[in-house]
């Protein structure tokens, strides 16, 4: 069980994934169901002007998720997760995610904490993703 | 479908699908996102956490089969994916049976600098067989008629 006690600007703890994949994206739109050709055919990808395969918004978010539920650990409960998708992703990139806590509140025996969350390409670099999310940890 | 259509559809809601929810589902899904928690695979971890059974992950819901609103022609290209943000009442285990379903909320047209955008505003309701709310879920997504990248 979790002891520590967030604060404002805290940093959450940051998780870079291995490098997108194409095999990845077909994984991906199996497993989902999203089987738009953008995210695995590259020559419709071409076609619909984006150059290439883009990895799917989702997959993206799915990252950030797994950052959340790292940080939060099996005691606690993601409350909420809002995202924009902001930029593309493509095969090969080597996406890092991360957040910083905004607001802290106790509640029952809860800590509740609401923090910026975002994955970008590498630190420093453009934002692809970014949201908010809530989640409660217990106190004890 | 053009914005006049989409707004008629406004505030429909699809007829609840059935969802059960696999444990293979869940495993498949984590492999796909590369994310090894043993909560989504290890079934002894799990039945001695306090969820008893696998967990999915937090987007796991993307996964599921929403019904049909009926008139609705989504445009298969020029279609971006603008927002997505859920709201989590309860946890998604493994064995679960839940009702799912979906409405168009809002419909906007915007002048956006790459031409005309049309904003849709989906939202997504998962409920228990007891009916209660589990999940919800709202996802904007931006259609060009004159056509558009996708994500």
């Amino acid at each position: 069980m979790s002891a520590k006690r967030y604060q404002p600007g805290d940093h959450l703890t940051p998780l870079t994934k291995p490098p997108v994949t194409k095999i990845q994206l077909v994984k991906y739109s199996g497993a989902s169901g999203d089987f738009n050709p953008i995210h695995t055919v590259e020559e419709f990808a071409k076609e619909a002007g984006l150059g290439g395969v883009i990895a799917h918004g989702m997959l993206t978010m799915g990252f950030v998720a797994q950052m959340l539920t790292d940080e939060i650990g099996e005691a606690g409960d993601l409350l909420s997760f809002g995202v924009r998708f902001v930029d593309m992703v493509r095969p090969g990139d080597i996406i890092t995610c991360d957040g910083v806590v905004q607001e802290v509140k106790e509640e029952e025996g809860y800590q509740v904490v609401t923090c910026d969350v975002w994955a970008q390409k590498s630190p420093g670099d453009v934002r692809v993703v970014q949201g908010t999310a809530t989640f409660r940890i217990p106190l004890a | 479908m053009e914005l006049a259509d989409f707004e008629r559809l406004r505030g429909v809601w699809s007829k609840p699908v059935k969802n059960e929810v696999e444990k293979g589902a869940i495993r498949k899904f984590a492999d796909a996102i590369g994310d090894p928690n043993p909560l989504y695979r290890d079934e002894e971890r799990a039945a001695e956490s306090r969820f008893g059974r696998l967990v999915a992950p937090p987007t796991f819901s993307r996964t599921f089969d929403y019904g049909v609103i009926p008139g609705l022609e989504m445009p298969t290209e020029g279609l971006i994916h603008g927002e997505m943000a859920y709201t989590y009442h309860k946890p998604i285990l493994a064995g679960d049976v839940l009702y799912a379903s979906f409405a168009l909320t809002d419909v906007k047209e915007r002048a956006g600098k790459l031409g005309r955008m049309i904003l849709l505003v989906f939202t997504y309701k998962v409920e228990n067989e007891a009916g209660d709310l589990v999940q919800e879920a709202k996802s904007t997504v931006i259609y060009r008629p004159e056509g558009g990248r996708a994500q």
